[in-house]
């Protein structure tokens, strides 16, 4: 059996950014499996641009954003497969993959870096009622059709879902000669960024419909028409404000979800919030020496932070190898509750941590001129306020491990969004 | 002309910070809002003449790829979009293609280029 010392399941941009990171920290047998024909994952489809202002400072598309680490990795000498695909991970770091050339494979490792990334959730997770004709597509399928492949997936199209990528493909599929009729999002507020509700449907006069979902699907072979109602507060559909569109496409974007398989099937723990691994401080699994990254760890609005994340990741799991874990310090739990949903990392050891410790979050509704809160122990010690918080922008708050020491007998961190 | 008061979200980044501009006689006297300078840039464009870099793919020859993902070099006037894209779609480029590589010299008649923003090799 080959064995490395570190493994990093993706080639995404999680992937890329660990292992530049874990081989600057001089760890030299790193091997990047990628199931793609390339590298790059998902950016290489998300040609539009806005990446990167926070880590090149300048605005790039996706691909070329993917570019600059696969440029890095490459002039690393970093090792990677190709069209490779994980099978399975044993919970003592045994890799089983598959390939054309090798056939199926083991590989031992000392460290793993999951970095597989997510999925869009399907039509089948959101029981429409109707049949299943075709032209009823994922939003990232459809990015993927269009931005990749050449092909249109239709003329007349409705899209159901807020999230970014159906706001991109409401504006690249209109570029291209469709005619988006309308984006219907259930919830009373986009799940997406502001600024592409500017620059994709405002641009181009998209109607956004909040509070509605499709309640009907016509067309047999292929969609013909959808009918669209109002939702009321309880979320179901109010009689009487049903409207039919016609049109021959329907895409969803209606969330993405981590993909765990891999990291269920060695025993990580998975937090029900993020569907992704609990981790610490270190971004280290419930497995030693198994770390998470980017959107398989909780999902992100912005690529920036993904590398950011990816980086600690890869410094860690050099850290791991080289040192071995040191005995677990105290360990201070963060709790998010009161409008935060879920906090990344769940909890601390603060002799194990950096100087300055990004926590990422998410809020669980709209909050307008509210703060965000964080408490040790029962004591207040942050109290910052924001004109505007939504669950599809992600929070963060900073803490400094010098006041946690400092801090006697701490055993939580709580992070609440409070009114005043 | 009456002072104005214009409401935006900044799309410099996916911070989408809320920007407010006023505006005296067809004049900007202030925006405020904005957390970086880009996004008083942005303001100013946005009520004057507004721009947007256009993103989109381009046929290549020869190449590992069929496609090249492209953009423009620069924003162009937001009324030229589609001009922008009908002139896009009339291209081919032929493989290698490098990230930066100029696919058409002047789209529209704006004087901006479109670049790949992909690498595709010949085969």
């Amino acid at each position: 059996m080959k064995a490395y010392d570190i493994v990093i399941v993706g080639g995404g941009p999680a992937g890329l950014a660990a292992a530049a990171s874990a081989r600057e920290q001089g760890i030299q047998s790193i091997l990047i499996l990628e199931r793609d024909k390339e590298l790059g994952g998902i950016l290489n489809q998300c040609i539009h641009n806005g990446f990167g202002l926070h880590t090149f400072k300048e605005e790039l598309t996706g691909p070329e954003y993917a570019g600059r680490f696969i440029d890095k990795v490459k002039e690393l000498g970093i090792e990677y497969k190709l069209n490779t695909m994980v099978m399975d991970i044993s919970h003592d770091k045994v890799v089983t993959a598959m390939n054309r050339e090798d056939g199926m494979f083991t590989i031992q490792a000392k460290a793993v870096i999951l970095a597989m990334g997510c999925r869009e959730r399907s039509r089948g997770a959101l029981n429409i009622p109707g049949y299943r004709p075709a032209g009823i597509f994922s939003a990232g399928t459809a990015q993927r059709l269009v931005n990749m492949e050449g092909y249109m997936p239709g003329k007349e199209v409705v899209i159901l879902g807020s999230g970014d990528i159906g706001l991109i493909m409401a504006r690249r599929m209109t570029l291209e000669g469709a005619k988006v009729k309308v984006v219907a999002e259930l919830m009373p507020y986009s799940g997406g960024l502001k600024r592409n509700i500017v620059q994709c449907l405002d641009d181009y006069g998209i109607p956004l419909k909040l509070s509605h979902t499709v309640v009907d699907i016509d067309g047999k072979e292929r969609l013909k028409g959808i009918t669209l109602a109002e939702v009321g507060p309880d979320g179901k559909p109010i009689p009487g404000t049903e409207e039919y569109y016609s049109c021959d496409t329907l895409l969803l974007s209606v969330g993405l979800i981590p993909e765990n398989e891999l990291s269920r099937g060695m025993g990580v723990e998975i937090d029900r919030v993020t569907s992704g691994p609990v981790v610490n401080e270190s971004l280290e699994t419930s497995i030693e020496g198994v770390f998470a990254c980017g959107n398989v760890l909780h999902v992100h609005d912005l690529v920036d932070y993904v590398s950011e994340e990816a980086t600690r990741a890869g410094i860690n799991a050099a850290k791991y190898v080289t040192a071995g874990e040191k005995a677990e310090g105290s360990k201070v739990d963060i709790i998010a509750t009161e409008g935060a949903r879920y906090t990344v990392p769940r909890f601390i050891r603060v002799d194990q941590m950096d100087d300055l410790l990004t926590v990422r979050f998410r809020v669980g509704a709209v909050f307008k001129d509210s703060y965000i809160s964080v408490y040790y122990n029962d004591e207040r010690v942050m109290h910052r306020k924001k004109p505007v918080m939504a669950p599809g922008e992600m929070e963060e708050i900073k803490l400094q491990k010098e006041k946690l020491q400092a801090y006697p007998d701490l055993k939580t961190i709580t992070v609440k969004i409070e009114k005043e | 002309m009456a002072k104005e008061i214009k409401e935006l979200t900044c799309i410099g980044c996916p911070l989408g910070c809320a920007l407010t501009v006023e505006i005296d006689g067809g004049e900007v006297v202030k925006i405020s809002g904005n957390t970086c300078p880009r996004g008083a840039a942005y303001a100013e464009k946005e009520v004057t003449n507004p721009t947007r870099i256009v993103t989109s793919t381009v046929k290549v020859e020869g190449g590992e790829k069929a496609f090249v993902s492209v953009k423009t070099k620069e924003d162009i006037p937001k009324s030229k979009i589609f001009d922008c894209m009908k002139d896009i779609n009339k291209v081919t480029a032929k493989a290698p293609v490098h990230i930066g590589d100029v696919v058409l010299a002047d789209v529209a008649g704006t004087k901006v280029a479109v670049v790949a923003t992909k690498n595709v090799e010949a085969v």
